[in-house]
């Protein structure tokens, strides 16, 4: 999934403080699930942001409303109804989520209440980690199910660099080496000969050197 | 032969090889580069020049490879894949042949967040493997990465770094091989303190026969003090350093230190002659190049070949 973190509530006030009337859209999908822009965190917010209004001797209206989903124009068309009551529009969703309603109301300021981060999986209660860059062409089939592009801080394809120690990888003792669990991974398949098959050059193009990417399903377009 | 490559000559005439390294100045300042090379001049047989090691900014390492040049001594081009995209890198490939370097050697180079410039994006759009690649492509095929030919392609001596003691080990070998496949044709292994474990690791390179397919020279660092071993051993990854390098320096004053340092160069120079696969030494001494050339004449690796 699409992860995000809440970003500092000095930012948001900042973009929010030329409006009084704001309407505050959460996302039921990747957001709710690492809970940074769900129904929840929409309420939390809400909340922190009228306090801190109040503090100031000033009051604002927030409308509350979370979308199934941001980054679906079917979904965002159910603003229409709240769109004329509101001055600016304050999204909890990930990026496309905000760029999905940047497009249908042009005429309305929309602003990011989050920063969209990676994709990632969930590690444990808690803790998301990266495990794609969405490079268009995936290596997993080859790589024992570890992705080097995401998890190898030089993105290296074939091998671990000079600075592995104890596994773990130069830049942080936190962060495993992916090339470690890479080779762990072939051994344990009795997959070892093909560490030693070069991977060539990488094709950038899927992964974003071609501009930015689009899939069109002629089979699902209307 | 494959290039005019004095090392590759060195190296093909059955003489052990030596070199040395010289990390460019902070700064648009040519006479250091004189100054670091001069100390080297007749000792080694070329000079690695750092392509912004520890992802510290300093002179290209073709240019200060340039003013090495002009002092008659030959230049390995050090080039890392962390700063240039496979465009930048075959047109300075080109450029510094251009310009009489012919030896490079082919380096993934430290993150970025070890350096000055912590917060650039590193670029990696190739590793290592692929730079070696390219580069062999570039010289046997005259052709350019993407395909197209190349008009007098450059003729480069590539060269590769291996470090025998990081983890996993037994991957080492392995990526070693590799390499090879890749086309490395000399090798330079990270500074070398625990000799067992080199040893155990270029018997494995023998008996797989890849001694035959590549020259490897061994890395020496002299340590300047006990207290340079302990940073070495515990901040610098990927290196592995015996407690009793410590001990023995820090049984000694420090005064005596340094010398000690050198003696212990000495000696591990000494032995590694000896190691079946061995066919030079890659000596860095880091900000300490004027000691060099004693540690040359002492291994008996002195003087020179004249080829």
């Amino acid at each position: 999934m699409i992860t995000a973190e809440q970003k500092p509530l000095k930012e948001i006030i900042e973009y929010i403080s030329p409006y009084d009337r704001i309407l505050l859209v959460g996302c039921n999908e990747c957001v709710t699930v690492c809970a940074a822009g769900g129904r929840k965190e929409v309420g939390l917010l809400a909340s922190a942001l009228n306090l801190n209004c109040l503090k100031q001797g000033r009051t604002i209206d927030i409308k509350e409303i979370t979308l199934e989903r941001q980054c679906d124009p079917e979904y965002v068309e159910e603003l229409v109804s709240e769109i004329d009551r509101a001055d600016a529009i304050l999204s909890m969703a990930c990026g496309c989520g905000v760029q999905t309603i940047a497009e249908r109301y042009k005429e309305k300021p929309v602003f990011p209440a989050v920063n969209t981060k990676f994709m990632g999986a969930s590690v444990s209660q808690g803790i998301w980690a990266e495990r794609c860059q969405g490079c268009g062409d995936c290596l997993l089939g080859i790589t024992g199910g570890i992705c080097p592009v995401a998890r190898c801080s030089k993105h290296l394809l074939n091998g671990p660099c000079g600075g592995t120690s104890n596994g773990m990888c130069e830049i942080d003792p936190d962060v495993d080496c992916a090339w470690r669990l890479i080779w762990e991974r072939l051994k344990a398949l009795g997959m070892e000969k093909r560490y030693e098959e070069i991977m060539e050059a990488k094709d950038w193009r899927p992964a974003g050197g071609g501009g930015p990417r689009k899939i069109v399903r002629e089979d699902l377009s209307l | 032969m494959k290039t005019e490559s004095r090392l590759e000559k060195i190296l093909a005439s059955g003489n052990l090889a030596v070199t040395s390294e010289c990390g460019p100045p902070r700064g648009a300042l040519p006479e250091k580069v004189k100054e670091k090379a001069s100390l080297l001049k007749d000792h080694v047989d070329a000079v690695n020049v750092t392509d912004n090691q520890t992802a510290m900014v300093r002179m290209s390492s073709w240019a200060a490879g340039v003013i090495i040049k002009q002092m008659g001594m030959d230049p390995i081009l050090q080039m890392v894949t962390r700063d240039r995209n496979r465009l930048a890198m075959q047109s300075d490939i080109i450029g510094a042949y251009s310009l009489g370097i012919n030896t490079m050697l082919c380096l993934s180079g430290d993150h970025p967040k070890f350096g000055d410039h912590p917060m650039a994006k590193g670029v990696f759009d190739l590793d290592s493997v692929q730079l070696v690649q390219m580069v062999k492509k570039m010289r046997d095929e005259g052709k350019f990465q993407g395909g197209a030919d190349i008009q007098n392609p450059p003729k480069m001596f590539v060269g590769a770094a291996a470090n025998p003691f990081a983890d996993p080990f037994e991957l080492r070998v392995m990526r070693l091989a590799k390499k090879i496949k890749a086309g490395a044709d000399f090798i330079q292994t990270q500074c070398i303190y625990n000799l067992d474990k080199f040893e155990k690791y270029m018997k494995m390179v023998c008996d797989r026969g890849l001694d035959k397919q590549v020259y490897i020279l061994a890395g020496i660092t002299p340590m300047k003090s006990a207290g340079m071993a302990r940073y070495m051993k515990n901040k610098v990854p990927g290196m592995d350093v015996p407690d009793e390098i410590i001990k023995r320096l820090a049984g000694v004053s420090k005064e005596e230190q340094p010398e000690e340092g050198i003696k212990i160069a000495v000696e591990s120079i000494q032995r590694l002659k000896e190691v079946n696969g061995v066919h030079g030494f890659h000596i860095m001494a880091i900000e300490w190049e004027e000691k060099v050339p004693q540690i040359v004449e002492k291994t008996g690796l002195f003087p020179r070949p004249v080829i």
